[in-house]
């Protein structure tokens, strides 16, 4: 055990000792930062989970804004009675598209994660507006200001934005954002090119007000989605163990 | 720099240091605490071997022991499975019908759909299924809209009402009070029927009558009993799906006719499994009024 006994030599000299600290810290940021940029096997490989449409995307800023997170997980963790109650375990490849991710620690609220087609639109309209009117027992906040329209004059810039941190959108969805966001928020049709950019987007007016886009439209579109993308009976199990 | 000696009551070296003739004593570390720290030096390098730990530059090392905790739940899912499986056997091959008879079953099913009914259903249709007025049916009474028997209950659960599911049940009302169907004096005329219908005083011979004979009755039948093929709902109770707490029938109906409000449910095929829908079904049919 001689080599310890130089251990004094390191501790009571102050450069040495700011080296070995350097090099603690450097040997513990690559191995514990350096991975998450290159570490492939992370996100499961599944298809369908894709951007969010620019409606949606407005949706999720008001989602934010408003602090949903507060209250909401978007986290299914991998429990037998979680999965019982909300669906199949979130997957990293879901939340891949989120700036900033929405998983949050603390449910005052149920997870959302899954709650994308579990109710009506109109169910989620009234609910916002007052949750005592339809869940009398709901501690939930009422958010009636959500009826006022929303201000998407920047949704191309936001769009832009989160291609730089690595969201792909392509040239075409970026230039088509305002238009894409007033056509999910006002057709029904199933034709809608949005479809074609953003399959599965929940097509239509929420709040009974086809000529405006609220800030309702666009929350209750984003809502509408969570936990939708990833068809569940094409993923092999054993191929998302990790 | 001081020096190092040995102190004469203790036995022990001193560090060296001394503060006004006071000296350190360089006591090493007992024997027990070192070979705990090196013991969990020891377990920290198994444990890299069998367990996954170290990230590698696309991947993580996986470990002998191919520990995943995704993999344990499942396998925990597996035995949940055969711990229900006769009962599960037995579901997946009775109809709701059988549920309904079989006693065992039943209360199975009124457990299990319980808890299943306040997770998904009673975010619209209440605790209990007491609905909210104006907005949800009320699930505890004898007023169906798409038909009160076990078969039709489980078929509205599995495809739902008015939603994007190719099953789901479909029905539209015209806004018979816009344009130039009904006049404005005829629409209220007909809303006064109607609410002579629901309080069981029929106006015979009024104007309005003619109006539903002629405009009405395709769907919601003659006398207005309503059709639950159609959804159209009866007319002829003091149940509305449409009327909020304070608000008067006449208004209602009028609002009604004129701009029709549709009800509408998602599909809950796919969300939840066909065992799962049994139970729903046969709990809701047991909520109060099933047929």
């Amino acid at each position: 055990m001689s080599v310890f006994k130089h251990h004094a030599k390191l501790e009571t000299n102050v450069f040495f000792l700011a080296v070995g600290i350097l090099l603690s810290v450097i040997v513990g940021g690559l191995v514990e930062v350096v991975p998450l940029f290159t570490i492939e096997s992370t996100i499961e490989k599944v298809e369908g989970v894709r951007p969010y449409s620019p409606l949606e995307q407005a949706g999720r800023d008001i989602y934010v804004r408003e602090g949903c997170y507060n209250c909401h997980s978007q986290m299914i963790r991998p429990f037998k009675d979680e999965i019982e109650r909300y669906g199949h375990y979130s997957l990293a490849a879901e939340s891949k598209y989120d700036h900033p991710f929405q998983w949050a620690s603390k449910r005052t609220g149920p997870d959302l994660a899954r709650v994308g087609g579990k109710y009506t639109n109109d169910w989620h309209v009234r609910h916002m507006i007052n949750p005592r009117d339809v869940v009398p027992e709901s501690v939930m906040p009422g958010y009636p200001h959500l009826m006022r329209p929303l201000n998407y004059a920047g949704i191309a810039g936001n769009l832009t934005a989160l291609k730089v941190v690595g969201v792909p959108y392509t040239d075409a969805q970026i230039m088509n954002a305002k238009k894409d966001l007033e056509e999910q928020a006002m057709s029904d049709s199933p034709d809608a090119a949005v479809l074609k950019s953003y399959p599965k987007a929940k097509m239509g007016d929420v709040d009974g007000n086809p000529k405006v886009v609220t800030e309702m439209d666009a929350l209750v579109a984003y809502l509408q989605v969570l936990g939708t993308m990833v068809d569940f009976t094409t993923v092999k199990p054993e191929k998302i163990y990790r | 720099m001081a020096s190092m000696e040995k102190d004469s009551v203790s036995g022990q070296m001193t560090t060296g240091h001394e503060w006004d003739g006071i000296k350190e004593l360089n006591t090493p570390l007992p024997k027990w605490w070192v070979y705990v720290f090196w013991a969990t030096v020891i377990w920290a390098v198994a444990y890299w071997i069998a367990m996954p730990a170290w990230p590698t530059i696309n991947d993580y090392s996986r470990g002998m022991l191919g520990y995943s905790s995704r993999a344990d739940l499942d396998n925990e899912l597996k035995a949940q499975k055969q711990a229900r499986g006769a009962w599960l056997a037995k579901f997946q091959t009775a109809s709701v019908e059988d549920i309904a008879k079989d006693k065992t079953l039943l209360n199975y099913a009124l457990v299990g759909g319980k808890v299943s009914f306040g997770e998904n259903c009673s975010a619209c249709h209440g605790s209990g299924g007491v609905g909210v007025a104006g907005a949800y049916p009320r699930l505890a009474d004898d007023e169906w809209i798409w038909g009160g028997t076990l078969a039709e209950i489980e078929q509205t659960i599995k495809f739902g009402v008015r939603n994007e599911h190719a099953d789901s049940r479909q029905s539209e009302m015209l806004p018979f009070g816009t344009g130039d169907m009904l006049s404005a004096e005829q629409v209220g005329q007909l809303a006064d029927y109607v609410v002579s219908l629901s309080t069981k005083t029929p106006a015979a011979g009024s104007p309005g009558e003619a109006i539903f004979a002629e405009r009405c009755t395709a769907c919601h039948q003659e006398g207005g009993v309503g059709s639950k093929d159609l959804g159209a709902p009866a007319l002829n109770n003091a149940i509305w799906l449409w009327k909020g707490n304070n608000q008067a029938a006449k208004d209602m109906v009028v609002g009604q006719i004129t701009k029709p409000k549709h009800g509408s449910m998602p599909a809950w095929a796919g969300r939840l499994d066909d065992n799962t829908i049994k139970m729903l079904a046969v709990y809701v049919h047991s909520l109060g009024g099933g047929q």
